[in-house]
């Protein structure tokens, strides 16, 4: 009797997975098809490597401000720039919304975004985006050095990143080499300054013990805990620690000489070439380089909008004062470089 | 009396012995004829192979000169030699913790052993990307410990960063797969050849080491297995803990250059790596017999009284329970308390709670009925084809998530769009990646079931089917039941696959988690993660609470 119950109950399991599954399948179906129709007012699919926790309220406030619904799939920059890649003609996606230059480059490389409008790439200065004209940087996030305002006081930061090869600093610092806004760095060291320069940078830093993280928030954890003095990070993360830490000793310092020290690299967006919805896309773009999503980045992600005529966040100096370099971003995409010189210096 | 290898010799059960068998003689040799079965398992099988397929295609692109430079770079043979030593320090650990664990916690008069079954599983709710980070926090240079121990004078621990770091946080949250399976196992273990050994003049010790043990071998073994490929494909722990493996490189190269060949080249080592593991353990499995010999079976084994060990085992599982459930449980409270003191919203995780169930029962379900002709197969025919499915359902399981998850997302979108990103692609993700667990202690378990009582059924009239639901399914039932158990922990805080494939917009508590985490809100990351933590111990319970029906 009791085996009989138990394999009952397996097969109606069995049978309600198979119905269920089937169900969502024709939903999901359904919904798709919806997408295809074109219509402006229906929705779009982003791909977003810019977490919710950032972004989800911004999304909302495009469907209110549009009636296009967003569905939205987050994940990793890289990893979704893969998925797009890997998909082919069939992806889904509408919209890739990325963290950083180089998971765009890459989608953009293989050829899979349509043309941005012109008034769209110039809404902000040419440093920030495509060269092609593929896609657009929305908001700014500079190179920083986090220190802990306990054990280092700002004067005796070294003006560059050079100055920390100083055996006075060592075991002090903590990078993220596998972080993708460090190897960002380490590509425009390279562009700006050499490849001998950045090597042996790297090579130094790493005898001088240099600790590693895996991200730049271990890194600002790191600091403020005492764990290590100074980190080099994006300067947002900052903020994100000092919300659930308001006295937190931690502290930015911008970079007063130019050069890749200064670097600004960027969060931006393109439309795929297969996008079923390119109207509504096309609003998507326009709506994150629009007043109300500029301010946004500004007051809530902490990051500089990167239209020209919008205040920076609080407290951060402008834009225009700091030494960015003079670099194309879409050199940033060549990471195969960098990333075997991580691995020859043992970096990586 | 001296083993079950030789007892095996003069007995000659059949059903242990290959199908091909051309030695043994006489009526019980015929070889048994599974068309059906067979083929079942080749379209398990064969889902299970599409990322290997993928990972071919992507190497091949890379051109062999390329794959000899990164397979034959110094770099790629350290990561090999390391990761090697990682996997066998965590698989040796787990089974050292697990095996006396499970035996206490079923056979013996351990104080509150329903209490410590259900905990000492439950470190296998917690996902390593929110345990390590609650390792560093607690073990870190400057953390929890530290604070502790500076009064005391001790300026600074060991660092917690790079190999035992990792291996401590993978065998703390990995032992659970060794314990479940073996716990089903002990469960089934015929009393009457440890009585018979203890008649014999043997001491307990003794029966343990040469008669328990030995039965619980297969058990031993598919638990072992599962924490060593866990170990190959794990990246939240050697990414916290900075430790280089090869899953960690594979992410490095998707993340640094979306270098989908490198990837895919150290991805097919993985895969040559895990075979040889596999073929190796197939190569040992002796040919012995698991179950009961005699009539008379189903009696379930007397309790072992502790005597004075008593209360030191109790003390021995409240430090595992404190150090693998307390620490993580406490820094989540203590990020949770945090954050609300900080003003941030306790945010209600119903809907998410709702869809990380719901993926993880249809999951659950498909992964165990994939599982059952490959576990059958793996249990009862020896031959090429029963090998080549069984080694085939491991190779999604021992690749990192995100690998398995491209290959599906490469496959799912130009064969199958209809049903790309839907819950049926994310369910068949899902039996790609945890075929293995659900397959371990179920063949375990059908190996302690007695052939002859199928045939007994089956010459009284009873049908094929009849005779599965009669008879092997409710013998099987505590291995099947547990593997269920392994796989439903284990989907429910699965991240790379249901990231990819998942619904577009169907977020569950484990993608909530890492979003959170990932921005470092862990005052944000602190309320799903409990959730997942208190969602995860029901199946547990269940599995507890039906242990007592029998």
């Amino acid at each position: 009797m009791k085996s009989f119950r138990l394999t009952a109950l397996v097969g109606a399991l069995a049978i309600m997975a198979v119905t269920a599954t089937a169900c969502s399948s024709s939903d999901t179906a359904s919904e798709s098809s919806g997408t295809s129709d074109g219509a402006a007012s229906s929705s779009i699919t982003v791909y977003s490597g810019r977490s919710e926790e950032l972004v989800g309220p911004l999304f909302e406030q495009f469907t209110a401000a549009t009636g296009i619904a967003v569905n939205v799939r987050y994940g990793d920059s890289a990893e979704l720039a893969a998925q797009i890649l890997e998909e082919g003609d069939n992806s889904p996606a509408d919209v890739f919304f990325a963290q950083d230059a180089g998971a765009l480059g890459a989608v953009s490389s293989a050829g899979r975004f349509s043309q941005l409008n012109q008034s769209q790439l110039d809404a902000v200065p040419a440093a920030y985006r495509s060269p092609d004209g593929d896609w657009v940087g929305v908001s700014g996030r500079a190179r920083v050095v986090v220190y802990n305002t306990d054990r280092v006081s700002a004067d005796e930061l070294p003006e560059t990143l050079a100055g920390f090869t100083d055996p006075a600093w060592s075991g002090r610092v903590g990078w993220a080499p596998t972080n993708a806004s460090f190897q960002s760095y380490v590509t425009a060291l390279r562009v700006l300054s050499g490849d001998e320069v950045a090597e042996q940078w790297l090579s130094d830093m790493k005898d001088n013990d240099a600790q590693a993280y895996e991200k730049n928030s271990a890194i600002v954890d790191a600091v403020a805990s005492g764990e290590i003095d100074a980190g080099f990070v994006n300067h947002y993360y900052l903020y994100a620690y000092l919300n659930e830490n308001p006295d937190g000793p931690v502290a930015n310092s911008f970079a007063t000489t130019t050069g890749a020290d200064a670097l600004v690299n960027v969060a931006g967006v393109g439309i795929l070439g297969s996008s079923g919805n390119a109207s509504g896309a096309s609003a998507f773009v326009d709506f994150l380089l629009s007043d109300t999503a500029q301010q946004y980045f500004a007051t809530e992600t902490f990051e500089y909008p990167l239209v020209i005529g919008i205040a920076p966040p609080d407290g951060l100096p402008p834009l225009a004062e700091l030494d960015v370099p003079d670099l194309d971003l879409s050199q940033l995409e060549d990471l195969a470089a960098t990333l075997e010189m991580l691995q020859s210096t043992g970096v990586l | 009396m001296t083993g079950w290898q030789r007892r095996d010799a003069d007995t000659h059960p059949r059903g242990s012995r290959p199908a091909r068998c051309t030695t043994c003689a006489g009526p019980l040799a015929r070889p048994t004829r599974t068309p059906v079965l067979t083929t079942l398992g080749l379209i398990v099988a064969a889902g299970a192979l599409l990322p290997l397929a993928y990972l071919l295609v992507r190497s091949g692109q890379a051109g062999w000169s390329r794959v000899w430079e990164i397979v034959s770079a110094p770099r790629t043979l350290i990561l090999l030699r390391d990761t090697l030593a990682l996997t066998v320090a965590v698989t040796a650990t787990t089974i050292m913790i697990a095996v006396p664990l499970a035996w206490l916690t079923v056979r013996t008069d351990l104080p509150g052993r329903r209490l410590f079954t259900v905990l000492t599983a439950l470190p296998l709710a917690i996902p390593t990307y929110v345990g390590g980070f609650a390792f560093v926090a607690f073990a870190g240079p400057r953390g929890t410990l530290q604070s502790w121990l500076e009064p005391l004078g001790v300026d600074k621990i060991p660092s917690i960063y790079g190999f035992w770091g990792a291996w401590l946080v993978l065998s703390l949250f990995s032992y659970p797969y060794v314990l479940l399976t073996v716990r089903a196992a002990v469960r089934r273990v015929d009393p009457s050849m440890e009585e018979a050994s203890r008649t014999l003049g043997a001491s307990a010790f003794t029966t343990f080491r040469r008669i328990t043990l030995p039965q619980l071998r297969p058990a031993i073994t598919a638990g072992g297995l599962l924490v060593a490929l866990y170990t190959l494909s794990d990246f939240g722990a050697v990414s916290l803990l900075r430790f280089d493996s090869f899953t960690r490189a594979i992410y490095v190269s998707y993340r640094a250059s979306i270098d989908r060949s490198t990837a895919a080249v150290l991805g097919v080592m993985l895969v040559v790596l895990t075979a040889t593991v596999l073929i190796l353990e197939l190569r040992s499995r002796g040919r012995t017999t698991y179950h009961r010999l005699h009539a008379g079976g189903g009696r379930r084994a007397a309790v072992v009284s502790l005597g004075r060990w008593r209360w030191p085992a109790v003390g021995a599982c409240t430090a595992l329970v404190v150090v693998a459930l307390g620490i993580p449980v406490g820094i989540i409270v203590y990020w949770l308390v945090r954050g609300i003191r900080a003003g941030e919203p306790v945010r209600l995780t119903v809907d998410l709670a709702g869809n990380s169930l719901w993926a993880a029962l249809l999951g659950t379900i498909v992964v165990v009925l994939a599982a059952w002709p490959v576990a059958l197969l793996a249990a009862r025919h020896r031959t090429r084809t029963a090998r080549f499915v069984e080694l085939s359902a491991w190779v999604g399981y021992a690749l990192p998530g995100v690998v398995v998850a491209l290959s599906l997302v490469f496959f799912g979108a130009r064969i199958t769009p209809a049903i790309y990103q839907t819950m049926v692609m994310l369910v068949f993700a899902y039996a790609v990646l945890f075929l293995p667990q659900a397959m371990g202690s179920m063949r375990s378990s059908l190996l302690q079931v007695n052939p002859e009582l199928e045939e007994a059924s089956r010459s009284l009239g009873r049908g094929p089917m009849a005779t599965f639901t009669r008879v092997v399914l409710p013998l099987a039932r505590p291995g099947v039941l547990a593997g269920a158990a392994l796989v439903f922990l284990t989907i429910m805080k699965e991240l790379p696959a249901t990231l990819l494939l998942a619904p577009t917009g169907y977020s569950t508590l484990a993608t909530q988690v890492w979003s959170a985490t990932s921005e470092a809100l862990f005052g944000r990351a602190a309320g799903p993660a409990l959730a997942l933590i208190v969602l995860a111990s029901v199946p547990m319970m269940f599995l507890v609470l039906r242990d007592r029906d029998r």
